[in-house]
């Protein structure tokens, strides 16, 4: 008896410690964070009129939390030797950043796969995704896009050399490979019916396999197997695009102020040249013109 | 919560995952049970090299994560010009990856009977094998009964292995109407079923042979 209540005041002086040292630690984070995402906040809470929801949750917070690829070339990779996130995504999540904050550093990156990325969404892990999203119908059920920051369209990576020059020379007995949850696989299983594609869990794991000899062709959209060319040049990329799949912001349904902020910096940045910049620093080539 | 639409509108790639994953749990409990019988053996035998290379086998597949017995399988073969789809590579990494344990089970059961037994039936002018046959294994095949059961629902289970590799099994096909109905919680549920429609049963089969071996005795 004595024992228990030894353990039990022992249990509850544990926990008092821990509840303290956790409470420093958020409020050193936060002094942590400077000044300028303090006064912001108060900003934010002060005008609540002006701005409601989740643009004002999010400045209260002090920081955009984005779900981004991170194994994906040119739009959202993880570099592993600095453990930074870069890409075309991620600048164009810091260039949303700084439109609400001021600041394209108040910004937190979060890692999303085409399987995740919507649930964590609807979880509130999230505000938004920029993760080379293409918008569907399908998925305009579950969340709201912004206008359109990529045009992508699907084509075909080979290994050089291969007798696979487009889609006419893809038959159903094909070993196609591709990765769960993207469009791309729907798209070239309807071109080529009865074609059955063999899906993996991300883009690494998928061009692994056909490095390995596991298929003929990878199929996704077309930026992210250009930067997989560019990882390994024994392979190509083949056929040009086959489908027209633009890619959008997606925010959780009914956050209608925040894709409006969105749009509104993707106009910003269009206008300035700030978005011809970006699109040529990673996609190699200028963006095409409307 | 359970939305039995998610099962009747997918009903077909439920079935077609549901049948992979019977092909790979039953061509795994065969395997393996061969497979770990043969290295039990080898791990009691009389001679140094078999002992060693058992104990080898043992010690490296138990000892590493199934999914790098079915990386080795999948990538590591295709190095040497051998492809493997995925179904075939889970398949095989399943049965290599469980006999190590099966193996174990044998020989824990077969040496849990009292050398005094062997020594005996030696005595009596029983050859070893004759030894074996009618006084070891009678006794050990139902201590061993139980751990190799537990191995069996065991591999049913790591069958979802597959789903990694495009092995075209229950987890697979489940990963992919989650991504057609964004219902996780219903998808793997439904999922769950289809296992237990295969571990229930065989669970029930190991404990009515249990009883009848030890009423057997």
């Amino acid at each position: 008896m004595k024992k228990n209540k030894l353990w039990g005041a022992g249990a509850t002086m544990l926990l008092a410690i821990a509840l303290v040292v956790s409470g420093c630690g958020a409020k050193n984070d936060n002094n942590g964070g400077g000044s300028a995402s303090n006064d912001s906040a108060s900003n934010g809470s002060a005008g609540g009129s002006e701005e409601s929801g989740i643009i004002k949750d999010i400045k209260d917070r002090g920081k955009l939390i984005v779900g981004v690829k991170y194994d994906t070339k040119l739009f959202g990779l993880k570099d592993t030797a600095s453990g930074n996130v870069e890409g075309f995504d991620i600048d164009i999540s810091k260039a949303i950043a700084k439109k609400i904050f001021g600041d394209e550093s108040k910004i937190e990156l979060k890692e999303v796969t085409s399987k995740t990325r919507i649930q964590m969404l609807d979880n509130g892990d999230i505000d938004l995704i920029v993760a080379t999203m293409t918008i569907t119908d399908e998925r305009k059920k579950q969340v709201d896009f912004s206008d359109v920051y990529f045009k992508a369209g699907q084509s075909l990576l080979v290994k050089q050399g291969s007798p696979i020059t487009g889609l006419k020379d893809i038959t159903k007995d094909s070993k196609v490979l591709g990765v769960k949850g993207a469009t791309s696989i729907k798209n070239i299983e309807d071109k080529v019916p009865g074609l059955r594609v063999m899906q993996f869990e991300n883009y690494q794991e998928a061009f692994a396999a056909l490095k390995a000899g596991k298929g003929d062709t990878l199929t996704t959209d077309n930026a992210i197997l250009y930067g997989m060319a560019k990882q390994d040049p024994g392979y190509t990329v083949v056929g040009g695009t086959f489908t027209d799949e633009p890619y959008g912001i997606a925010a959780k349904k009914g956050n209608t102020d925040l894709v409006a902020l969105v749009n509104e910096t993707l106009k910003e940045m269009k206008d300035s040249g700030e978005y011809a910049t970006i699109y040529e620093k990673w996609i190699g080539e200028k963006p095409p013109t409307e | 919560m359970l939305d039995f639409s998610v099962l009747t509108n997918n009903i077909d790639d439920y079935l077609e995952g549901f049948k992979y994953t019977i092909y790979a749990s039953l061509l795994g409990l065969a395997g393996s049970f061969v497979l770990g019988t043969l290295i039990a053996v080898f791990r009691i035998s009389p001679f140094a090299a078999l002992r060693g290379f058992g104990t080898a086998y043992v010690e490296f597949f138990r000892n590493i994560p199934l999914l790098l017995v079915v990386f080795l399988f999948y990538y590591g073969l295709s190095s040497f010009g051998l492809q493997l789809d995925g179904f075939t590579s889970g398949t095989l990494g399943l049965m290599v990856y469980t006999s190590s344990f099966i193996a174990e089970a044998i020989r824990a059961g077969i040496q849990s009977v009292p050398a005094g037994q062997m020594e005996a039936a030696r005595s009596t002018g029983l050859t070893y094998v004759q030894a074996m046959r009618f006084i070891i294994l009678p006794q050990a095949v139902r201590i061993v009964i139980p751990p190799i059961s537990n191995q069996f629902l065991n591999l049913v289970k790591n069958s979802s292995i597959l789903g990694v590799f495009a092995g075209l099994d229950l987890m697979y096909f489940g990963d992919q109407v989650n991504l057609d109905t964004y219902d996780a919680v219903s998808t793997y549920l439904f999922v769950g079923m289809f296992y237990l429609i295969l571990t229930f049963p065989l669970a029930y089969a190991t404990r009515v042979l249990e009883r009848r071996m030890a009423n057997a005795a």
